[in-house]
């Protein structure tokens, strides 16, 4: 009798277990094939088309797609799945469909001199913390950038080392090396980069570039006469060579703490120049170089209203008339005239 | 060249990447779009929201023959797909499905659409947009159909949405269902109602919402093998690094394997067993 009753009870629970699974199982000739990665599911099996005529077409496609999508979340839910802040959620794997990128791979950045030589070494990286403890402000700062921990800039006392002459501005000093590392370093990044980019760059001197003006060749001479042992002393001149005007500090300042006499002869002067009554400016060459400064303008004007309005009409032989009489005020009101000028403005 | 942080990563942003950004969209109208085009192409918009860009004005171009303004609006506004929708009498309620790759034109193709039912048709309550839609493909002939296959691809292109590692169980609502049957094209997007069912899986229920297109296949323009090939290729560090001497046998064991140089038994230096040692007698 009690083995009745078991029989019957795992018959019932195994009906019962059917009556669930039917509810979710679909039924397909053909398995379909998933991507679970990108959500997706492939079904092979030819459609019924008999069924698809027969009855309302959009009835036959939501039930097809039911079974689909019901075989798709079956596919979904094996997933393994974790909680996230209370969500249940499935990992999903590596998506399987190959689907084009869309730009190209990139290419690797060439590596900098330094990490060509950690390559060769084995020196790893090693990760620094942002912050570092500053004790004199006890607080933690940044390791560098504004307003970091230990500012060598910021000190106002600076001890005199024993092997350094008393006479010597430390502060200076610390500034001028700052400096100095600051250059060498945005040299080396500059070197980085043209060496990446496969850009020749010569060790000494001007780089050259495709239209070199005057001014620049003057200077590439200059700095290459100059590279020698002797900075240049003993090499000679070319025939029609002459010495570059604009090589050297453009303004020179005197020293803080210099000789005070010569400051206070300056300061005098200085005074004395401003009582004086003479003008500081030489007005005979301020009005002469306006005056050519509006010749030119003028010229340049007529030549290009020449070139256009040329073609149409001839405008030219007033408009030559109406400037030359416009220019006889100017030169009237100066000190020293030139006669040609003169001569226009009495007519 | 870019004078702010900000500027500098905004063409970061748009710069080739390993991991690549998700694909944006841009759909815009033709010289003579009419009402089916225009609201076919604002459900389209709404689908991919927020990763596509709808242009209100017309073009006048024609995809399959000039391209290059085509290459022009994806170069500045930095998408990889396009929608185009025209109309005319001898193509009527054209739709061109496009993606591209380095703002070159990969491949192109044109659908008609026979019947149109679009989002605002159907009154019921939508989802919110954004959510990643379970895509299925039905019928044998995207399978054997050369161009089926390019289609099947184009389209999984342009919905898949964003790639993620995982997601969440309870919030795939959307699915869209397109079914290739005798020479027509048949896009449906329902809803997915997730009711109990005995076990863990959940039974399925769905309800149409979105818009419904039945498409036929008119032209299409494929790029050559080449540049195929070319825009497939993956980086090789994205490739999971292959660990070398672990092996794995039927059982499931692991095995790793060590090299060792040849030793030289006279020089090896064992324990010392000082009792063992011969005294001087």
């Amino acid at each position: 009798m009690a083995a009745c009753s078991i029989e019957d009870v795992l018959a019932k629970a195994e009906r019962d277990e059917a009556e669930k699974l039917k509810s979710i199982s679909v039924h397909k000739e053909l398995e379909l094939e998933f991507d679970p990665g990108n959500l997706i599911a492939f079904d092979k099996n030819p459609t019924d088309t008999r069924a698809f005529k027969k009855q309302n077409k959009d009835a036959f496609l939501r039930s097809l797609a039911r079974d689909n999508t019901q075989l798709l979340i079956n596919e979904l839910w094996k997933l393994p799945t974790e909680r996230v802040e209370e969500v249940i959620v499935a990992k999903l794997p590596e998506p399987t469909t190959r689907l084009p990128r869309e730009k190209p791979v990139p290419k690797p950045r060439p590596s900098t001199k330094w990490e060509e030589f950690a390559k060769l070494k084995g020196i790893q990286k090693k990760k620094k913390t942002n912050l570092v403890w500053d004790d004199v402000h006890k607080e933690w700062k940044r390791r560098w950038g504004y307003k970091r921990a230990n500012d060598d800039t910021k000190e106002w006392l600076i001890e005199v080392p024993e092997t350094a002459d008393p006479n010597e501005d430390q502060f200076s000093k610390r500034i001028k090396a700052k400096k100095e590392r600051v250059a060498k370093n945005e040299l080396n990044r500059l070197r980085n980069i043209a060496r990446g980019q496969k850009i020749k760059v010569p060790g000494v001197g001007l780089a050259p570039s495709d239209q070199q003006s005057k001014t620049e060749l003057g200077k590439a001479i200059h700095v290459a006469k100059h590279s020698t042992a002797s900075v240049g002393k003993f090499q000679g001149n070319l025939p029609k060579e002459k010495a570059p005007k604009n090589i050297g500090k453009k303004r020179q300042f005197q020293p803080l703490i210099g000789d005070f006499s010569v400051e206070k002869q300056k300061q005098l002067d200085l005074l004395n120049i401003m009582d004086s009554k003479k003008p500081r400016i030489d007005i005979t060459k301020a009005v002469n170089k306006q005056m050519r400064e509006e010749d030119r303008q003028s010229g340049f004007q007529k030549r290009k209203s020449s070139g256009k309005k040329g073609r149409k009409g001839n405008f030219s032989g007033k408009g030559t008339a109406k400037g030359k009489g416009k220019k006889g005020g100017p030169g009237g009101g100066g000190g020293k005239n030139r006669k040609p000028r003169m001569k226009q403005g009495k007519r | 060249k870019p004078k702010t942080k900000r500027s500098k990563r905004f063409l970061q942003g748009r710069e080739p990447k390993l991991n690549e950004n998700i694909k944006k969209a841009m759909l815009f109208k033709g010289g003579n779009a009419n009402q089916t085009v225009t609201q076919a192409l604002k459900d389209i918009y709404s689908l991919k929201k927020p990763n596509a860009v709808m242009y209100k004005k017309k073009n006048i171009t024609r995809p399959f023959e000039d391209q290059s303004s085509l290459e022009f609006f994806s170069k500045k506004s930095d998408c990889s797909l396009f929608l185009f929708g025209s109309h005319n009498k001898k193509r009527p309620n054209n739709l061109v499905f496009g993606r591209m790759f380095d703002f070159h034109v990969l491949d192109m193709i044109e659908l008609g659409i026979e019947k149109f039912v679009s989002l605002k048709d159907i009154k019921n309550s939508k989802i919110p947009e954004g959510t990643k839609p379970l895509l299925i493909f039905a019928g044998d002939a995207f399978e054997t159909g050369n161009e089926h296959k390019k289609l099947k691809n184009l389209l999984i292109d342009f919905f898949r949405g964003p790639t993620v590692p995982c997601v969440r169980l309870v919030g795939l609502e959307h699915v869209l269902h397109i079914t290739a049957l005798e020479g027509k094209i048949y896009l449906r997007s329902y809803k997915v109602l997730l009711k109990k069912s005995g076990c863990r899986t959940p039974r399925i229920e769905l309800e149409e919402i979105g818009p419904s297109f039945d498409f036929t296949m008119r032209m299409i323009h494929l790029a050559s093998v080449d540049l195929y090939k070319t825009a497939h290729r993956q980086p090789k560090a994205l490739k999971p690094k292959e660990k070398k001497n672990i092996s794995h046998d039927v059982f499931g064991m692991k095995y790793g394997r060590l090299h060792m140089q040849k030793q030289d038994l006279f020089k090896l230096h064992t324990r010392k067993m000082k009792g063992l040692k011969r005294k001087a007698e």
